[in-house]
């Protein structure tokens, strides 16, 4: 969840929104993880001017793999930007996965469990490993997991995996200047004036 | 900032602030001007937002995307150091599922305690990521008992610190315009910075809401829009709440210190934490214990004067800690409201997808990052008639649009029906600036059931004790808090949206815990006998008078509109006074 968001009301609301509205990176409940201040975090007073990532990356060379073919399948390269893979998205991911809090570590463990199923899946159906697969193959084992809504039984927890896996990929690919220009954000710019919706822009909503 | 240490302070003060946040601040700036020699103690550590704001990173340019973590509770680059709904080494004690518990949380939204305080430990505190929301309190707000027969009525009404909110607003440089409504007091002409052109969204809730009869006109935040004194006006991007280099919105750390330290009046120590005032045979306040954090040192500082800002609950604490046989109860606790009326804003939200939102012409919307309109409270008549069932009223804050991607799904499964691939890209193009999420901030009643007082067995980092928290909502904050939502779901379906998620109807629920809200006021509330309050109209220890509050701990009710605004009106009043008072030797 990005609290740091531009901030039209409060961080509060914003956060509340995020959760409520746009289906957040797992939306687990934080309360169940309230422990401050874990000894390898960023910690309380970080310089806000580096990044600085103090925990080792854990996810193994075989699930980077699988990480990365999930990571295209849900954003693939089209005429507008590139795929979730050739702007860093995998390793985000694994960023994510690996950080010592306990919302990550929540997410860890439901990923690893998600790729080892999908590969799984992969092995039993294709006899082969899911990076490995054509498109149309990958597509059937993803059609069965992408809608928590329509999925059988026996793919709900898929579902849910695919669903957090989702909104992680979409995370970290939508704040890339690759994904922001996908997106048609262009503001973080200074301006000497603020002049309010173009013409266009108020066509669009019926107030021209 | 040119900051001094412990060893370097002069052998007395006229006078100690305790705290730099909003309520310090002012009274530094006030004092220093009028040629007092100040000590200023405050508990966190120096904060250089020249220096130190994240202006223009963005959330790939943190650790997760931003995301907020257990040690960075509103995310990364909030302008918050060691602090945030828990502060290391510095422990509070809540109810938690009717056990007394330390408080952990730091999801407010989920949090099941009673009660939750934000504290940063930092020069210039909460003022370096407040939301800068700064509206007046009306003529209405300050009199409530009299209107409703609830609560408690302030000893001053909104004549008295209407001058202190032209010279604050002026000072501060507050944008806003004067709309002449119903308890939504205009400023002196000249007063006011013209506010930025409204947003796509929200003219288009402006428009929602007039068939309804709300109205939404110019927010007023502490952001500039033409510069003064040194300071740029915005240039409309980045997010104030992590602070603002090029000091166009307002904290205590670019505005209120600067000018004082340059007076030459103002001696600074950080890393301070003050837990006592001493006082003479007489009962007269001599002066500050503090812990040197960095040392672990007990120090202890003389003054004249001393003026409590910690923020209202850290200041009932320095009270209630401050024990000796003249005071048993605490300082100046002879009426036993040191820490009680504790109160915070109600507060509930909700959001809702708009299509006529999406597929919106790509167009820069960041504007001051903080809302540029609003919706003051309309229903003051009906209220008073007895027909919405609760007393008093709330504001709504809006916000939504094509805000900065973050570290969040711009289509969201519900929408999408679970697409992935291309479909999944188009999706999000389509959805991405259509949502807008509303929230009411709402008056709360002093009750006789929210408050703070010692814990009885525990203690933080330094062996002072700390406190804890007993909380109660009345009906009319829950009642309030349920009207909020039906308001939202009104607004949202006008505009043709959909509420996302849902509506919670049940006030009980959909109310956010105590405290969230982070508007912690009353806790050493001004009156007008020494019976039922702590402080006179000037902030004043009715018992102890070289003693004053000038954080949010005098305030006798907490209206709709958000606070910081009127602590610092309040702070710049009690000081002028305490000035005064100085001069004509009448206190210390």
């Amino acid at each position: 969840m990005n609290l740091s968001s531009p901030r039209s009301v409060s961080r509060r609301d914003a956060v509340k929104w995020i959760l409520g509205a746009a289906a957040t990176v797992s939306a687990l409940d934080f309360e169940a993880f309230g422990l401050p201040g874990l000894p390898t975090g960023i910690g309380t007073d970080p310089n806000l001017h580096k990044k600085i990532i103090p925990w080792e990356r854990i996810l193994t060379a075989e699930e980077m793999k699988t990480v990365t073919a999930l990571c295209d399948v849900i954003i693939p390269a089209d005429e507008r930007s590139p795929s979730a893979s050739a702007v860093g998205v995998p390793d985000f991911v694994n960023e994510w996965v690996s950080a010592p809090y306990p919302q990550q570590v929540g997410d860890r463990e439901a990923i690893r469990a998600g790729l080892a199923w999908i590969e799984k899946e992969s092995a039993a159906r294709f006899n082969k490993s899911f990076s490995e697969l054509a498109e149309a193959e990958k597509q059937q084992i993803c059609d069965d997991i992408c809608s928590a809504a329509r999925a059988k039984p026996e793919h709900k927890k898929g579902a849910e995996f695919f669903s957090r896996m989702r909104n992680l990929v979409a995370g970290g690919f939508y704040t890339t200047p690759e994904g922001w220009k996908d997106l048609g954000y262009i503001g973080n710019t200074p301006m000497a004036e603020f002049k309010g919706p173009p013409p266009e822009v108020l066509k669009h909503l019926g107030l021209a | 900032m040119p900051l001094i240490t412990p060893s370097k302070t002069q052998p007395s003060y006229d006078v100690i602030i305790v705290g730099s946040g909003a309520g310090g601040g002012m009274a530094a700036y006030v004092l220093a001007r009028q040629g007092v020699k100040i000590l200023m103690l405050e508990a966190g550590r120096n904060y250089e937002p020249e220096i130190e704001t994240p202006m223009f990173e963005t959330p790939k340019d943190a650790p997760l995307r931003g995301a907020a973590t257990p040690d960075k509770h509103f995310g990364f680059f909030d302008a918050t150091v060691d602090g945030g709904w828990t502060v290391p080494n510095e422990p509070y004690v809540v109810k938690k599922e009717g056990q007394w518990t330390e408080a952990s949380d730091w999801g407010a939204l989920s949090t099941t305690q009673n009660f939750m305080w934000w504290r940063p430990r930092m020069l210039g505190g909460r003022t370096n990521h407040w939301g800068r929301i700064a509206l007046r309190m009306g003529p209405y707000d300050f009199k409530p008992k009299s209107r409703d027969g609830l609560g408690l009525d302030w000893p001053i009404g909104y004549d008295d610190l209407a001058p202190f909110y032209d010279k604050t607003e002026a000072v501060v440089g507050v944008w806003g315009s004067n709309e002449g409504l119903e308890n939504t007091p205009n400023s002196s002409p000249g007063v006011l910075q013209p506010p930025p052109a409204p947003r796509g969204y929200e003219l288009l809730t402006q428009k929602t809401c007039k068939p309804l009869g709300i109205p939404v006109i110019p927010s007023h935040q502490a952001i500039l829009t033409k510069p003064i004194n040194g300071r740029s006006a915005c240039f409309y991007a980045t997010d104030c709440g992590r602070g603002c280099s090029i000091k166009a919105n307002f904290q205590s750390t670019t505005v209120l210190l600067p000018p004082a330290l340059e007076t030459g009046n103002l001696d600074i120590i950080t890393d301070a934490m003050v837990h006592e005032v001493t006082i003479d045979k007489s009962g007269r306040a001599t002066g500050v214990h503090y812990v040197d954090k960095k040392s672990g040192m007990q120090m202890h500082a003389k003054a004249r004067v001393v003026v409590l800002a910690a923020s209202g609950c850290e200041s009932a604490r320095i009270l209630l800690n401050s024990k000796s046989a003249l005071f048993p109860n605490g300082l100046g606790n002879g009426s036993g409201k040191v820490g009680r009326y504790l109160m915070d804003s109600v507060g509930t939200s909700l959001s809702g997808q708009i299509p006529i939102l999406e597929n919106c012409p790509p167009h820069n919307e960041d504007g001051a990052s903080a809302m540029h309109m609003y919706m003051p409270w309309w229903k003051y008549q009906e209220q008073l008639a007895g027909k919405l069932g609760f007393a008093r009223g709330y504001h709504i804050e809006f916000g939504g649009g094509r805000r900065m991607p973050g570290m969040n799904n711009p289509a969201p499964d519900n929408l999408t029906g679970g697409s992935y691939g291309k479909k999944f890209k188009e999706d999000a193009r389509r959805y991405y600036g259509s949502f807008i999420g509303f929230a009411g901030r709402g008056e709360m009643i002093p009750n006789d059931d929210s408050f703070c007082e010692l814990d009885p067995d525990k203690k933080d980092k330094w062996g002072i004790p700390v406190l804890r928290f007993h909380w109660k909502w009345s009906d009319h904050e829950t009642k309030q808090a349920a009207h909020m939502q039906r308001t939202f779901v009104d607004i949202i379906e006008g505009m043709g949206g959909k509420v996302a998620g849902k509506p919670e109807f049940d006030g009980a629920k959909a109310i956010m815990a105590g405290g969230t809200i982070i508007h912690e006021v009353g806790t050493t509330c001004m009156g007008d006998n020494p019976r039922d309050s702590v402080l006179n109209q000037w902030s004043q220890s009715w018992e102890v008078k070289n003693l004053f509050v000038t954080d949010g701990g005098p305030f006798a009710s907490n209206a709709d509109k958000n606070p910081t605004l009127s602590i610092m009106a309040l702070a710049w009043r009690s000081s002028e006074y305490l000035a005064d008072e100085l001069r004509k030797g009448n206190i210390g």
